[in-house]
């Protein structure tokens, strides 16, 4: 699957896309999140407890509960604040 | 119904014109504009704000956000229109234009589709002042000013 990154936390990673194979105990978003942050300081940076990350899956909005089966993009990015 | 993401700057006055002429059946015409201030969240000086967007994915949820409205409201005509890139102090960033045949409507359609937008759809402010660039914080008060559309 694809990840793609936006604003501080593309910066923060330093790259704004890439394509990845998560293990099969990886099931959610929230997985995901974890295993990212053990890929390095980047990541941990990134995903570091108390800075707030939303998701979303194939451009939807969703929570760290969702599962990630079937999903072509996952993005991560700060809370919005466009208008 | 139309949502639109631009780089340049855009008309109020020939969007609201495109958008109402040969209509009669539109009794009230709500608009609303955010303009970039000259002055950052920290009170820098600003020289720009830069807008990022996640392609595809804002579209689709300014469409989204659009169609909640339209299922709220009696509403015959909208537009939500966002720039991206880099904004000068005094510039529009964003636009939205609600028709309807009475007032009320408009207007809360109005507030509901800018309440939404400012916390659902993907956009980020970087602030460039005298003293450097850094991303603009959410506030927690867009957050409330979206959920009282909840209850």
């Amino acid at each position: 699957m694809k990840l793609v990154y936006f604003a501080w936390v593309r910066e923060r990673i330093g790259r704004a896309e890439e394509e990845t194979e998560a293990p099969d105990d990886v099931a959610t978003v929230g997985d995901l999140v974890g295993w990212l942050r053990k890929r390095g300081p980047e990541y941990e940076s990134a995903f570091a407890t108390g800075a707030v990350v939303r998701a979303a899956i194939d451009r939807r909005h969703v929570k760290p509960d969702a599962a990630i089966a079937g999903a072509r993009e996952i993005a991560f990015f700060p809370p919005m604040t466009g208008g | 119904m139309a949502v639109r993401l631009q780089r340049e700057p855009f008309d109020l006055g020939a969007e609201v014109a495109r958008l109402t002429e040969g209509r009669s059946d539109t009794g009230a015409v709500v608009t609303f504009s955010g303009l970039c201030r000259d002055r950052a969240d920290s009170g820098a000086r600003l020289v720009s704000l830069t807008l990022e967007h996640y392609p595809g994915m804002a579209e689709e949820e300014l469409s989204r956000i659009e169609a909640e409205a339209r299922s709220r409201w009696p509403i015959v005509d909208a537009l939500v229109l966002h720039r991206y890139g880099r904004i000068l102090p005094g510039e529009p960033i964003v636009l939205v234009v609600t028709l309807s045949p009475h007032r009320a409507a408009a207007f809360e359609a109005a507030q509901f589709l800018m309440d939404y937008l400012k916390t659902s759809a993907p956009f980020w402010k970087s602030e460039e002042t005298d003293e450097g660039e850094a991303w603009v914080a959410s506030k927690s008060t867009d957050d409330a000013a979206a959920d009282r559309w909840r209850s």
